[in-house]
């Protein structure tokens, strides 16, 4: 009875154990992908403030095929924007310039996506200062071809 | 040079002096990301369109850099202002050294 007590016991802990060390691990895991965006955004903001609202990111909600996600950025006043997708490999994804003529500092492109994810955009405006919006997509099949 | 590559844009024939035009561009590229592996496991080397430009007489209208993220046969939609008649001049830097160009001309009254 005693042994029988003890092994039930052992078990469970050992479960238990298993389970925490599964959590710890994909907890891990994400943060580490987020904070390479958030590297890339320090790095070109200069830890200054950034601002939100003045930056629309426009995105699917559910993309079924991330090898093409329609993404469009508009952003008033703007000198660039940055897109960034914290759930790829790289997260770069594109940098647009606006010169002279551009009227409407408005662009649309499609992109890819590994998987659901944060699509980020980063705008730098004339006077210097930074916008950022984000939205989350939802991807069915990733786009990375593994 | 990338084999296929052709370049499509489609610009307004004419518009009035200082209007707002959509321009939309298209080139066809693989666009290699370099996170693929072929069937031995060999990872497959990057080849993708870095930067594209859209000049309007000399002068920018958007430049864009570009990176493995961009999907296969690479889209932009964006709007210029067309101060008088001439001519867009689009740009594409290939990562093998090619440039690819193309140009269109527009009627402004």
């Amino acid at each position: 009875m005693i042994l029988e007590n003890n092994m039930t016991l052992t078990r469970r802990k050992v479960l238990v154990f298993g389970g925490s060390a599964l959590a710890v691990g994909s907890l891990a895991g994400a943060p580490a992908f987020a904070s390479l965006t958030d590297n890339a955004i320090a790095e070109m903001t200069g830890g200054a403030e950034i601002g939100e609202g003045a930056i629309t990111l426009s995105a699917p909600e559910i993309a079924e095929n991330g090898n093409t996600v329609p993404i469009s950025i508009d952003a008033p006043g703007a000198a660039a924007i940055t897109l960034f997708a914290d759930g790829n490999p790289v997260p770069a994804v594109a940098t647009f310039n606006f010169g002279p003529l551009s009227a409407s500092r408005s662009a649309s492109t499609r992109i890819r996506l590994a998987g659901t994810q944060n699509v980020v955009a980063l705008a730098k405006m004339e006077d210097g200062s930074f916008q950022r919006a984000s939205t989350n997509v939802k991807v069915t099949i990733g786009g990375c071809g593994g | 040079m990338a084999k296929g590559v052709k370049p499509r844009v489609k610009v307004p024939k004419s518009a009035s002096a200082g209007e707002t035009i959509t321009i939309k561009c298209l080139i066809s590229h693989k666009m290699e990301s370099g996170q693929r592996k072929d069937g031995d496991g060999k990872v497959i080397p990057r080849s993708i369109i870095n930067r594209f430009t859209a000049d309007f007489n000399g002068e920018n209208v958007i430049d864009v850099t570009l990176e493995p993220a961009i999907s296969t046969n690479p889209y932009f939609q964006f709007d210029s202002v067309v101060p008088e008649s001439g001519e867009f001049k689009f740009t594409w830097y290939d990562d093998d050294g090619s440039v690819y160009d193309t140009r269109k001309k527009i009627a402004v009254s």
